[in-house]
Formats: C-alpha cells, structure tokens, sequence
C-alpha cells in the first residue's frame, strides 16, 4: 500500500527524509572516496613530478605512464610476487583456519578461552606484528634460526637473502591473516546443524568421512567468500611487507602495492604518476575479484 | 556439546594457541630484555633478569604519539559513528531510494588499497594545506571504518520491529525524533562494535600515517615505532617495548568486548 502511495505522490515525506539522514554520507562519500580517487586516476594520466605537484600544471600524457609501468622491469616481478604471496598466504590462511575451526567447534574445556586467544594476531597493529616478527627472523640472533639452529640447520637469512624474503613476508602474512579465516569459519560451522553430524554419525560414519561428506560440501559457500574476501585483502596488502623488507632484497618482496607505495612515498625521490598508475592496476584486479565476491553472495542469499 | 569432553583436546588447544602466540609472548620477553642480553646465544627464553629500561624510553620518547593516537582514535570513533548510524537508519527504515546501489558501492569502496587511498588523499591535502594535521588523519582514517559501519548498522536496523517505529510515530514523534529516541538507543551493540572497529583501525593504521603525517610534530603511535625502528636498530628492547603499549587498545578490547569483536569480524563475510 504505501509504495502505491509513493508512486501516486512521488517521493514521500519519509523518502525525503531519508535522503536527509543519508545526506552527510553521500557528502562524505564524493569529497573522501570519489575526489582522492579522481586525483588518483589524473595523477596517473599526467607527468606529475614533485614541482608539478605543487604548482599544478603536470604535462598530460594519457596511458604513457601504463605503457611504462607495463614494459617495466619491475612489473612482471611484482606480478610474480603479488600472485605467490596471495595465493601461498590464503591457502595457508584457510587450511590452518578451517582444522582449527573444525577442532574448535568439537567444544571442549577453555575451547571458548582459546578461540578467544586466536583474535590477538588480527587485533595488533600490523607495526607491531611485523617488526616483532622482524626481530624473530633476524639472521644472528633471531629466534627462528636459533631453533633452527639446535636441530643442526645452517643460518638462514630470512630477510636479507633474495632466495626466502618472499617466503618470510609470507608466513609471518600467514599467521595474521589465521584468526580471521578461523572467526569465519568457525561461524559457518556452527549454522551446520548438529542433527546432520548425528545422522551421519548413526549411519557409522567416522570423523573422517563426516568431514569429507557433510561439513566440506555444506561449507562451500562460506568457503568461497572467505577465500575471495582474503584475495581481495591480501592484494593491497603493504604495512606487513614495508615494515619487514620494504620490498627487497632488490625487487625481490616487491607486490603491486608495494610497488605503488614506493614509487609514491618510499624513496626521497617522489615519482606519482607511475605510483598512481600500479594504483590503478591494482584496483582493477580487486575489483574483478570484489564482483566476483559479490556475485556469489548474492546468489546465496538467493538460495 | 556431548557429555564427553576429552581433556587431550584441551591440553592439545593450549599447545596450538601458545604457538600461535609465541611471537606476541616473545615481544614481551624481548621488553624486558636487558640491551647486553639481546644478542645472547642462545636466547633467553624468558627474562630473569627484567629491566624497564625499554618502557622508560617508551615514557620519554612516545607519549606524544601515544595522545595523538588515542586523539586520532576517538576522532574516527565521532565521525564514523555520526555519519553511518543515520545513513544506516535512511537505508534501513526509511526506504531511500537507491539504496541497493549505496550499498554496492560502499561494498566496493572496501576493496579499494589503501594505498590508492593514500595517494589520493596525498594529492589533495598537498593543495589544501592538510598534510601533517590531526584534521586530515582523522578523515582519511575514518575512510577505513566507515563503509564497514553503514553496512553493520543498515543490517542490524534492518531487524528493529517496524511495529516499534510505527508506534513511535502514532505518538507523533518525527524521524528525527524517533531515530534519536528509540532507533540510537536500540542500537547501542551495533554502535559499540562501529566504534570499537573505528577506533582499532585508526589506532592501527599505518598507511595513512606514513605518508599523509610523515612530517608532522604529532605523529601517531605506529609511526613513531616506524621511526624508532630506523633510528635505533639495536635497541629492540625499547621498540618492543613500544609495541607491547601500542597492543594495550587491542589487549582491553579482547578483554572487555570479544564478543563485539567475533560479531563484527562475522558481520562482513557471512549474512545470517
């Protein structure tokens, strides 16, 4: 009856309301994500040099900053090492996230106290985390080597050596990114319901193949938004990186984001234009993932 | 759940959550560290000879980081909460129109990197003056919070009982009033979780402050460890010594408000 209404009158006093409530937002939403991000996309069609930056009169250049960014050498370094650190960090992420889920939900003494302790990774600041992790990689007196050490390996130079600085990046990314898939998961679990495990359980199923059988198939969906929602997150990943390697030895941690971040604020030599424009790249491959997320939600709210 | 609940899984989820917490349990070792102790081999595992000498330095060195964080913080915390509570109320109760598409947009306003966000921001502020002001930071750290509190608070009205609303007006009370005096209130976990995120992500971040605050008098508790870290590369008792106070936040959170935490974590990823 009231859209009727609506239709009849245009829009209602309540829609006008509305507006008013949502209008900070929408203010919001053009000055401090639209503007920055229109910056963003005129920053890398122009020659922005640091002088150019202030006086405001950049020479345009259209797609000549991408071209460069594309024929760098750089760029298909930084794609090789944006793509492992992505996909090696959520698979990781989501394989220890969801045995721990699983484990989680059998429900047992201090079970609820120490979920409660897996969030502390997530909850640090990322400064916090990386350096200490920093420190336990450290070659000579880090932890890490030290146990290595007692069981007869060599000193490896985690940070400092080309062959393991992505593999370092990527555990200590591993071990952040753990509580999140776990919080998830372990919610997705819980909406299984407890009648389905017992069936299977009377058919003589084991724990096994309950696993295989009820808990992977009825997980699905929540599976594939968190591990999409982990793509998109681990992409932009910079703090984690910087803070640890900034981006080295030579390019040899270097991710897009990275990338991006240090041709804009990383160096004394501040270089917009192609920063903006691994910028872009950037938004471009989360976005594909992001509809992708997207799309699947929607389809299983559908369902 | 059932009535048997073996003692191994315990005993088994207490080695699992120490490792995983080893490096925060090393971070407050390597604080109380005494600085010749540091480079010992092997390690101490645990100080039996503590000094406070790191949290000294952190007295001396970082309390006017540590104001302007909680300063930063709490200006996210204000903005977020009083620009997504009524929007949420106008997506949720009020049938905007295109709200659908709001919604979407705010969806992939998340994905963006925040690097992107920052040159953005870099590229405006350097015209308007902003860079290096307590102002600038807030604003561009509310960016982080502020999709995620529109979306929390439109779900959470979207299940207030219209007959409460509709009860209000019968009495005669406008939107505004009803919002004010029965929709707020209502909505008080939703706005405590908002805030809680808002507070944590601005507390946290790092980005925004390494290159919107870089030069700044007033530079927030993570750049100041970021500085710490380039100035003094031997002293790590005093840098972790930093980090275990820039935990604190994280620290009362778990403590005081878990159960926020879980909810919001949940409430982006997975719809009830």
């Amino acid at each position: 009856m009231t859209t009727l209404e609506a239709r009849r009158r245009g829009p209602s006093a309540t829609q006008w309301a509305a507006v008013g409530f949502a209008a900070p937002l929408l203010v919001y939403l053009i000055l401090f994500y639209a503007f920055p991000l229109w910056r963003n996309v005129d920053l890398s069609v122009h020659d922005y040099t640091i002088r150019a930056f202030v006086q405001g009169n950049a020479e345009f250049v259209g797609f000549e900053k991408y071209a460069e960014v594309f024929s760098s050498a750089t760029f298909p370094v930084a794609l090789w090492n944006t793509a492992f650190f992505t996909v090696v960090s959520i698979a990781f992420q989501y394989v220890i996230g969801l045995a721990l889920a699983v484990f989680f939900r059998s429900g047992f003494r201090l079970s609820g106290l120490l979920r409660a302790m897996f969030l502390v990774p997530w909850l640090l600041p990322l400064i916090v985390s990386s350096s200490t992790w920093a420190w336990m990689l450290s070659s000579e007196n880090g932890i890490v080597n030290t146990v290595l050490g007692a069981f007869g390996a060599p000193q490896i130079n985690w940070l400092t050596s080309p062959d393991t600085a992505l593999v370092a990046v990527t555990v200590a990314n591993i071990w952040l990114g753990i509580p999140f898939n776990l919080v998830i998961l372990y919610s997705g679990l819980q909406n299984i319901p407890g009648e389905v495990y017992e069936a299977a359980s009377l058919d003589g199923a084991g724990p096994w193949k309950q696993f295989w059988s009820i808990t992977v198939p009825l997980l699905r969906p929540v599976s594939a938004i968190t591990l999409l929602l982990g793509l998109v997150y681990t992409l932009k990943v910079v703090d984690v990186i910087w803070i640890m390697t900034t981006g080295g030895p030579g390019n040899s941690t270097t991710t897009l984001a990275v990338w991006s971040y240090r041709e804009a604020f990383g160096t004394g030599q501040p270089d917009f234009s192609p920063a903006a424009a691994v910028g872009n790249v950037l938004i471009l491959i989360a976005l594909v993932f992001g509809v992708l997320h997207l799309q699947l939600q929607r389809r299983q709210e559908v369902s | 759940m059932t009535g048997r609940r073996p003692w191994w899984k315990t005993v088994l989820g207490v080695v699992l959550t120490a490792f995983m917490l080893f490096p925060v349990y090393w971070m407050v070792n390597v604080s109380f560290t005494q600085t010749r102790d540091l480079r010992a081999d092997p390690p101490h595992w645990f100080p039996w000879d503590p000094t406070l000498d790191g949290y000294r330095a952190v007295l001396d060195d970082q309390l006017p980081a540590l104001g302007t964080s909680i300063l930063v913080g709490l200006g996210c915390v204000v903005l977020t909460v009083a620009i997504s509570a009524p929007a949420g109320y106008a997506i949720a109760l009020l049938r905007l129109p295109g709200a659908g598409a709001l919604s979407f947009v705010l969806l992939v306003a998340q994905m963006i990197p925040a690097v992107v966000m920052a040159m953005g921001f870099y590229a405006v502020y350097v015209r308007l003056g902003l860079l290096n002001t307590i102002g600038g930071l807030i604003v561009a750290d509310s960016t982080i919070a502020m999709p995620f509190g529109v979306l929390l608070y439109t779900a959470f009205m979207s299940g207030i009982p219209r007959e409460l609303i509709q009860a209000a007006r019968v009495d005669g009370a406008g939107h505004w009033r009803t919002f004010r005096s029965i929709v707020v209130p209502v909505s008080r976990n939703s706005t405590i979780t908002v805030s809680l995120f808002a507070f944590l992500w601005a507390w946290s971040d790092f980005i925004f402050a390494s290159t919107l605050d870089r030069n700044g008098d007033l530079v927030p508790i993570t750049l100041g460890i970021y500085q710490y870290i380039g100035n003094n590369t031997t002293q790590w008792n005093s840098i972790m010594a930093t980090a275990v106070v820039a935990s604190v936040p994280a620290a009362i959170l778990l403590v005081v408000a878990q159960r926020y935490v879980a909810a919001g974590m949940t409430a982006g990823a997975v719809k009830d």
